[in-house]
């Protein structure tokens, strides 16, 4: 008993103050993308391994549902023309605002206020693997844990899909787990929330090309927000799930 | 031809050109991979491809630990059967039954012909004749059947309880004791192996670290080592090679503590299972600051590493990783001295020395049966040839000893991390130049890696024109699921969990 004590007072209050302070990403890390006028030399077309990149007006577009942050483009452009920001915010609630070009002005992402009304204080999630490398399922896993606490938010992982307001789904959806999904998705009560995390869930990611699986959770279901990346940062899913539930506003 | 030329002996991280390796007729085949199994080698991988006469060619790697060589060996296959050997060779079972599925060659006399991963064959027959034309329902097999009063059959999956990945378990109950378990996978199969074939190209190494996303450094590292050895790469440097064996290791601690806080939290020993959900994260996010992702994605390439070290970084990096280091200790020192969770894993999912053998498992699974595998150790590669971490080996063979094994690894690996982290300085040359690569041709390469779980084992082959006709990938857990269906026989079905977590098993890993 003593040493548990003991043991408490060493380790100490963990829980990080998010969103307030945010989260000191590291150096290396890879966020937002800014992309400046170019020549369209193509070079970074070329290299990009999940094709995310493609000619637009003035240079270039890349989207970041596609784009697993493997940060070749910006190696091979001579021109500097793309940057990458240290922003973790990048949780979209429609498919077209994950492009990013040189004149591009995002639309406004508008809050649902019936989303608000409905979910706004408590939101329960039944995750679904679909082929998932286990990455972006850790970095869900870790918002449970002392260190981010998305309890406090009234946000939770549940077991059964009965108790779900919302289904998050990860991984490129493999042609094996297709039924148990659609199962699941069928099972949760309505109204239902559609969550994809993760470059795979959103469009195939780096699998987008394999016969084994079918791409993604556009085709079948209405997604309420998309939270791309390669895995995301555990802060890049927290910040979306509050951004959804209108507890943080841009 | 006697017994020693049957097979060609490789180091690790070897290569060797295609007409070196010897065709054996079938019989002999057969015959010298059962006589060189029961001397106590073991089979790290088998598997077939399509040769340029576009045969199927079986290839057998056998390691042994005490020499530290593999042996490797193959034949072809003119008709579309093959004699099984799952029968005497237990741990050749599921490596039978993979060959059947990708290239619909048919074990003779297998005792458990079942699919592996539900998908249809690399080539136009199929083991089973299903229609290419029909899809595949995963997991729709002849269960086997227990059949008695008051037997009952539980289902879980595929979808399962928590944030994990999927796959279908199936018991057979009297009371609450377990008579059988059979586990059925393939959920997550996304066809890397395939889409692999034709490579090396801008995906591959994209698709490498997506085999296993808590293993990404070993099978980068594991790759990065076939790529240098099929184009004869040599320029590596001390520092790239010690700062991935430190990216390994942390991999390790952040795994093995994930594990360990999981372990607690399934007897409910909370202190200990919120300390070290934390730690772990703080481990990941350690390894974020070296290469910008928590798993150390685009951390490793082929010819070095993907990152510059600098003496700020560098700093940084030790002064964090000692605070870490030590909350973790006390951690796990909490949780190792409560007699009360002690009892609990004490003699919980006994997996007996001689079985684990038999059925061919690997990694820290085998060093908690008193089994000494450890492939950093058996097999070096990379900083590994010069320096080594002790092995740590249990003999119970219960959860008890494989959360021991996970703490003493962790402890070791820390050690190393903090003696070697000293060593490392700053270097400007990030090694990202490296692309223009051209492969020896008509080759074998393989790589082993020490990843958390156990060996990681790739093996490349590649064609006249240098690019690979097969990649094959061996996980652990491939070699270790069975053991999880042996250790539950006449155990408890609430303690199912607590066995599970104590294997901790990559399910994407072996679906691929």
């Amino acid at each position: 008993m003593l040493s548990i004590i003991k043991t408490r007072l060493k380790q100490g209050c963990r829980t990080i103050k998010f969103p307030d302070r945010g989260f000191p990403l590291p150096k290396n890390y890879l966020g937002k993308p800014v992309i400046k006028k170019c020549s369209k030399c193509q070079k970074c077309q070329t290299i990009c391994p999940v094709s995310c990149i493609s000619e637009s007006n003035n240079g270039i577009s890349i989207d970041i549902g596609k784009c697993i942050f493997c940060r070749k483009c910006f190696q091979v452009c001579e021109e500097g023309a793309i940057q990458f920001e240290k922003t973790y915010e990048l949780a979209e609630f429609s498919r077209s605002n994950l492009i990013y070009s040189t004149e591009m002005k995002k639309q406004e992402s508008l809050l649902n206020k019936e989303i608000k009304r409905v979910f706004g204080r408590s939101l329960k999630l039944r995750q679904v693997s679909a082929g998932g490398c286990n990455a972006c399922e850790a970095d869900c896993n870790v918002l449970e844990t002392v260190g981010w606490d998305m309890g406090r938010f009234g946000i939770q992982f549940v077991a059964s899909p009965r108790h779900a307001d919302a289904i998050l789904i990860t991984g490129p959806i493999t042609k094996n787990m297709e039924l148990a999904l659609k199962k699941t998705y069928d099972a949760l009560a309505s109204p239902k929330l559609v969550i994809t995390v993760g470059a795979c869930a959103i469009s195939g990611g780096i699998f987008a090309e394999s016969s084994e699986v079918l791409c993604g959770v556009k085709k079948f279901y209405n997604v309420d927000l998309y939270i791309p990346g390669c895995p995301p940062h555990p802060a890049t899913i927290l910040h979306g799930l509050l951004k959804l539930i209108g507890k943080i506003s841009e | 031809m006697n017994n020693s030329e049957h097979f060609t002996k490789m180091r690790n991280t070897e290569s060797r050109d295609l007409s070196k390796i010897p065709i054996l007729k079938n019989s002999v085949f057969f015959e010298s991979i059962k006589s060189h199994c029961s001397k106590g080698l073991r089979v790290s991988s088998y598997f077939s491809f399509l040769n340029s006469k576009k045969q199927n060619q079986l290839i057998i790697v056998l390691a042994d630990d005490e020499s530290s060589y593999f042996l490797v060996s193959s034949t072809i296959i003119e008709g579309r059967e093959f004699p099984s050997l799952a029968i005497e060779l237990p741990q050749i079972q599921l490596f039978e039954r993979e060959i059947a599925e990708q290239f619909g060659l048919i074990p003779e006399g297998h005792p458990r012909f079942y699919p592996v991963r539900f998908h249809h064959s690399y080539t136009e027959s199929d083991a089973w004749n299903r229609n290419k034309k029909h899809s595949i329902k995963p997991s729709v097999i002849d269960f086997t059947d227990v059949i008695g009063n008051d037997i009952h059959e539980v289902a879980v999956g595929p979808v399962h309880a928590g944030v994990i990945e999927p796959g279908h378990f199936r018991f057979h109950c009297f009371g609450e004791k377990v008579f059988n378990l059979q586990i059925s996978l393939g959920y997550q199969h996304r066809g890397i192996e395939k889409m692999l074939i034709g490579g090396p190209d801008k995906k591959t190494l994209h698709l490498i670290e997506t085999v296993a996303g808590d293993s990404t450094i070993a099978n980068t590292i594991a790759y990065s080592q076939i790529i240098e050895s099929l184009s004869g790469y040599q320029g590596i440097t001390l520092s790239s090679l010690l700062t991935r064996a430190i990216l390994l290791e942390l991999e390790r601690m952040a795994n093995h503590v994930g594990d360990i806080g999981a372990l607690s939290n399934d007897v409910a020993f909370l202190p200990t299972s919120s300390y070290c959900g934390r730690i772990r994260g703080d481990f990941l996010n350690l390894t974020a600051e070296f290469c910008g992702n928590r798993f150390g994605r685009r951390a490793i390439l082929p010819g070095g590493i993907a990152f510059q070290l600098d003496t700020e970084l560098l700093s940084r990096f030790k002064q964090r990783f000692c605070k870490i280091f030590d909350e973790f200790k006390s951690a796990a020192e909490l949780f190792f001295s409560s007699t009360s969770t002690m009892e609990r894993l004490d003699g919980c999912g006994v997996l007996e020395k001689k079985i684990a053998k038999e059925i061919g498992v690997v990694g820290l699974v085998a060093r908690a049966t008193g089994i000494h595998c450890d492939s950093r150790f058996n097999f070096p590669s990379g900083i590994f040839n010069f320096t080594q971490i002790p092995i740590v080996f249990f003999d119970s063979g219960d959860v008890l000893a494989r959360a021991l094994v996970r703490y003493h690894e962790a402890i070791n690996s820390g050690k190393f991390i903090l003696e070697q982290s000293s060593n490392l300085f700053e270097e400007n040359k990030a090694s990202s130049l490296f692309l223009d690569y051209k492969l020896k041709p008509n080759s074998l390469s393989l790589s082993m890696v020490e990843a958390w779980r156990g060996e990681t084992l790739h093996i490349a082959i590649t064609d006249c024109k240098g690019r690979f006709i097969r990649y094959k990938i061996v996980d652990p857990s491939f070699h270790n699921w069975t053991a999880l269906e042996v250790v539950l026989r006449n155990e408890l079905i609430y303690n199912f969990p607590l066995c599970n977590k104590s294997f901790n098993l990559s399910y994407c890993g072996h679906d691929l």
